[in-house]
């Protein structure tokens, strides 16, 4: 027994259907929308702003603030409870993480750039599309930055190594599954997020993060196209 | 009170024009009502009024009924205000704001009798359906009242069953029974700037507002529900206006569902 085909239809290389846009909400100083099949997320980044109370302020450098939230209709199953869980926390922090390299916030000293991504709807990679989105809105907030970050999640099911697992494959039930996020600045090809749970070999992850790096070269330019198509209506 | 913004609003409003050049009592345009853009929902919706973007979920969960009502099942409406959507929206538990706009959301289905909670009982005494209603603004261009009640509404019109088998609910597998609606309750909320009446306030608007009411109504014009807000009182001839307005304005938004 093994994993011939994927359950969607889709190459083992292949991402499912992506949809991105930027400057999404009017009241943000920047925004974007990015959906990956069924997951769903918003960003906002608001600042460089005042940060208060003042004894979080850092005189060196500007604070990212990133807050990830999923709205309470946004699982397929129970409804989830507003005011942020253990999860959600976490994730907040690993997204700053995975945000924090391509910043200068030196620029910034005693202010806070906010990041706030909400998931209207989820299914598998929520954490990934959410960074996805919060790089393209901290670029449309025209905050200086080294690259953009594309993140994707890589894996093993049973014995296929695989791009963007979905909700079938994360919970497949005849074989090992490794579920890796994954965040990368495209131009460097550095890794800002990496996590995983699962069993994998350590030859295994080496190739699936090639994988991911290839692919995530596909959702610059996803997000990329995205950021030109807002700023070319500014020219016109 | 933000006084230049208010006198010059003001100054405005009595040569019947308003800062976006709308007339007094017009709605900003395009409203669109956009169903079911949430798959993972029950029911869901979202609303747009110019730039005021809003989404309502519906989940359906299976629990006790009230003692003293032990064959009705229950609404309960949350509504959070995310700093997604506005810059002056902080993180945290629901603030007054969030949960007056909660109430106003839910008295308006619940005293329409827009749903029956009789059909909402599975089992008398033990087991009935409760319909959540969460709202979540995207972007808050003012007047998030208006925007989350006919978002609510639209949700609910479109909220499906999921699968039950007496003992779990499959949220994969939804039934083609649809929530039923007796009644389309539609909030209206008129404001009072100066001596002036106007509705679907702009963020400068909502800032500079002496009072508002919000007024709640069904297909026939009866009142279902009303709310009072800002600092400033009201005579009973503004009522009587505001109350005109609110009807007639319902009838407009009822039409986009």
């Amino acid at each position: 027994m093994t994993y011939k085909q994927r359950i969607d239809g889709r190459k083992f290389d292949e991402t499912r259907p992506i949809e991105a846009k930027v400057g999404v909400i009017q009241r943000a100083d920047g925004s974007a929308m990015f959906k990956i099949g069924n997951t769903w997320a918003y960003a906002a980044v608001y600042g460089p702003r005042n940060l208060h109370p003042k004894f979080l302020q850092d005189p060196q450098k500007g604070v990212l603030r990133c807050n990830y939230n999923m709205m309470p209709f946004s699982s397929s199953g129970e409804r989830v409870r507003p005011g942020g869980s253990r999860r959600s926390k976490e994730i907040s922090l690993v997204t700053g993480k995975a945000l924090l390299p391509v910043l200068n916030l030196e620029e910034y000293p005693n202010s806070v750039v906010d990041v706030f991504i909400e998931l209207p709807q989820t299914e598998a990679g929520s954490r990934c599309a959410g960074i996805c989105a919060a790089s393209m809105a901290l670029a449309d907030a025209g905050l200086k930055m080294k690259d953009l970050v594309c993140a994707v999640s890589v894996g093993k099911v049973h014995d296929k190594l695989l791009i963007d697992l979905d909700y079938s494959e994360e919970s497949y039930a005849d074989g090992a599954v490794a579920d890796i996020p994954i965040a990368i600045m495209p131009n460097s090809g550095k890794i800002t997020l990496l996590q995983m749970d699962g069993e994998i070999s350590k030859e295994e992850l080496i190739k699936l993060l090639e994988m991911g790096k290839k692919i995530c070269m596909d959702i610059y330019e996803v997000q990329r196209k995205a950021l030109k198509e807002k700023y070319q209506e500014v020219e016109a | 009170m933000h006084r230049e913004l208010r006198n010059h609003i003001i100054g405005l409003l009595n040569a019947n024009i308003r800062l976006d050049g709308r007339k007094l009592t017009e709605y900003r345009k395009p409203i669109e009502v956009e169903s079911s853009v949430v798959k993972t929902a029950e029911g869901s919706a979202r609303v747009k009024i110019g730039e005021t973007d809003v989404i309502v979920g519906v989940k359906l969960e299976v629990g006790e009924p009230y003692p003293d009502t032990p064959n009705e099942g229950t609404i309960i409406v949350g509504a959070e205000l995310l700093p997604l959507s506005n810059p002056d929206f902080e993180l945290g538990p629901p603030g007054i704001q969030a949960i007056e706009l909660a109430r106003v959301v839910d008295r308006g289905i619940r005293e329409s009798k827009a749903i029956d909670f009789k059909k909402l009982c599975i089992e008398a005494g033990s087991k009935i359906w409760m319909v959540i209603i969460d709202i979540c603004p995207i972007n808050d261009a003012g007047n998030l009242l208006d925007a989350s009640s006919l978002a609510a509404l639209a949700a609910l019109k479109e909220t499906r069953y999921p699968a039950f088998d007496g003992e779990k609910i499959d949220y994969k597998t939804k039934t083609d029974k649809k929530l039923e609606l007796e009644k389309l309750p539609i909030a209206v909320t008129v404001i009072k700037i100066g001596e002036n009446f106007i509705v679907d306030p702009d963020t400068e608007e909502e800032m500079s507002i002496d009072a508002r009411l919000t007024v709640s109504s069904i297909e026939d014009g009866t009142l279902c529900a009303l709310q009072k807000g800002g600092d400033y009182p009201l005579t009973i001839e503004d009522i009587d206006k505001m109350l005109d307005i609110g009807i007639e304005k319902a009838k407009e938004l009822r039409r986009c569902l």
